[in-house]
């Protein structure tokens, strides 16, 4: 083999996974593009000229700002349901022996691998026969994401203990800590970073979803309820400006998180 | 491949063994409330929406429904809306195959050429779906849209009729739903990957495996468990999407999501539920047969 064919062969895989990722982003471009469009016809598929008016003026679409904020404020508070659930059941699953840890595993995974249109109908189905077609809305979205999310979080923090070295709390204790203060000072702050990702992820799959929470979402909008009914009738481009800004943030979110890391990191090799 | 550096990995640290862990009724109180929450809105709701589905349809929202254990719901849904379950089945297929092809390059740069870009790799494979699936799913619409330019450039080069579309086909669900979701194919083929031993790569080379041989041989069966998590979690969901289909297909590309959505809002809920029991039997078939290859512990 020649040294060009060598080189190519050895870098093939990972040009092509490079190529792969450059797709994915591919439709996020066009939505921050199209964030600075200002489109000359309603139904704007071309980019005819760049304006800051969308940035400047993110409300003006007729409620979107409102969903926004319910979205915000389900996700928040489905964030901290979930999150607290699932931590205790992820030390449960991984601390402690019981009988049936096989069924637990099987209906902690199962809501994952549901689709959403059969958990969304299969709740709407008992809200409405239980006689509480009446209330959905706010509360019955909550309860809908708490649900979806907790299996979420159960994954992550349990990957996340499961990879502690026992030998740092067997430390703790031959250090003379009760129970009590190994898990408060050794245990808890090396899972912490397990729980952060998994309320991320939390908030993340909450205000993301649409699928379920149109189901039992009774009068309420949420973000991507307006963004469907939006969809019927032409995108403003303040939704790519909301879409843009959810980016940023989670990049934000996850370079500060691995920039923290590493410097911990570092200092605890100095 | 780099192993003569020294750059082996180190062992992980040993996880505690199930002799280590604690008997007594801690374990239950810490499992209680999340399984309490999944019990009451999870599983109660699948097991009432399998009566649900027998129920008499000639009912309604406002004057009830009669339980009469009418099972001619099941055979009345199957063979009304067989041809969208049947499709749905075929595009979340495809998609999958096509998330493979896909996935199985980007994991296998991301665990082993990455070197110190793995970790930004792997963020770069997560950070688009922190953009809302309708707004991604949208902005598909406008690249694959009949004024878009990839419709032109295709047609500007004769690949394509000056009345060709991409918008509106099965093409353009099944693009979606491999964008969609790729990454639930990229990162269980990840996590399977990154725990070969690279120099399992060198043993193949110092025993004059072809590369090609050296993966098929050792990479492949591997990375099986990861291929196979991928696949159920990139084939589920998308079996039972229906944005894509909406959104990017036209009514000839309906899904059975399009199907169960369109049954609620019209209020014909038996009809509904039998179709959600239909699609959900035949995804606790694929767990349950993964589970009886792989095992309780590995799913979570």
């Amino acid at each position: 083999m020649t040294r060009i064919g060598r080189w190519v062969s050895e870098h093939l895989v990972l040009g092509i996974g490079l190529l792969v990722l450059l797709y994915m982003f591919v439709p996020i471009f066009i939505v921050v593009l199209m964030s600075f469009n200002d489109p000359l016809s309603r139904v704007g598929y071309r980019f005819d000229g760049f304006t800051l008016d969308n940035w400047l003026h993110p409300c003006e679409p007729n409620g979107m700002c409102d969903a926004v904020l319910l979205s915000v404020q389900i996700g928040v508070l489905a964030t901290i349901g979930a999150t607290l659930l699932g931590t205790l059941m992820a030390f449960g699953l991984v601390r402690h022996r019981f009988r049936g840890r096989g069924v637990a595993n099987v209906f902690t995974f199962l809501p994952m691998a549901s689709p959403e249109i059969v958990m969304g109908s299969s709740l709407l189905a008992l809200f409405v026969s239980a006689g509480f077609a009446g209330v959905l809305g706010f509360w019955t979205i909550l309860i809908a994401h708490v649900m979806f999310c907790l299996s979420f979080v159960v994954v992550t923090v349990k990957a996340r203990l499961t990879g502690l070295d026992p030998r740092l709390e067997q430390a703790a204790m031959d250090l003379y800590a009760n129970e009590w203060q190994t898990f408060w000072r050794v245990t808890f702050p090396l899972v912490f970073p397990g729980i952060l990702s998994a309320a991320l992820l939390s908030f993340s799959l909450s205000f993301d979803d649409f699928i379920i929470t149109n189901l039992n979402s009774g009068q309420e909008v949420t973000f991507p309820m307006y963004v469907w009914g939006a969809a019927q009738r032409g995108i403003p481009a303040q939704i790519n400006v909301v879409g843009s800004v959810m980016f940023l943030l989670a990049l934000v979110l996850v370079v500060a998180g691995e920039l923290g890391s590493r410097r911990r990191r570092s200092r605890a090799l100095a | 491949m780099s192993v003569a550096d020294g750059t082996a990995p180190v062992s992980a640290p040993v996880a505690p063994g199930v002799s280590d862990r604690r008997r007594g009724i801690t374990g239950y109180l810490l499992l209680a409330p999340a399984s309490l929450w999944l019990g009451l809105f999870f599983v109660i709701p699948l097991v009432s929406l399998v009566g649900t589905a027998l129920y008499d349809p000639s009912g309604s929202l406002e004057t009830g429904y009669a339980m009469t254990g009418y099972v001619g719901n099941y055979t009345a849904v199957l063979q009304d809306y067989s041809q969208q379950f049947l499709r749905s089945l075929g595009y979340a297929g495809l998609a999958t195959i096509a998330c493979m092809v896909l996935g199985y390059p980007l994991a296998y740069a991301i665990a082993f050429k990455a070197g110190r870009w793995r970790n930004l790799m792997l963020v770069a494979v997560i950070a688009p779906f922190f953009t809302s699936f309708l707004i991604r799913t949208l902005s598909w619409q406008l690249i694959l849209a009949d004024q878009g330019w990839v419709v032109d450039v295709l047609q500007s080069l004769h690949l394509m009729g000056s009345d060709g579309r991409l918008l509106a086909t099965p093409l353009a669900v099944i693009t979606g739903l491999t964008y969609n979701f790729l990454p639930f194919m990229v990162l269980p083929l990840y996590a399977s990957l990154e725990k070969i031993d690279p120099r399992l790569h060198e043993a193949g080379a110092d025993l004059y495996a072809a590369p090609f041989t050296t993966f098929r041989k050792v990479t492949l069966p591997l990375s099986l468990p990861g291929l196979v998590a991928g696949t159920l979690l990139t084939f589920i969901p998308a079996a039972g999407d229906y944005i894509n289909a909406e959104l990017l297909g036209n009514t000839r590309t309906q899904m059975v999501g399009n199907v169960i959505q369109n049954l609620f809002d019209g209020g014909s809920y038996p009809e509904a539920a039998a179709l959600s029991v239909t699609l959900m039997s035949v995804i606790v078939v694929m767990v349950l047969v993964y589970i009886w290859r792989a095992g309780t512990e590995e799913l979570v």
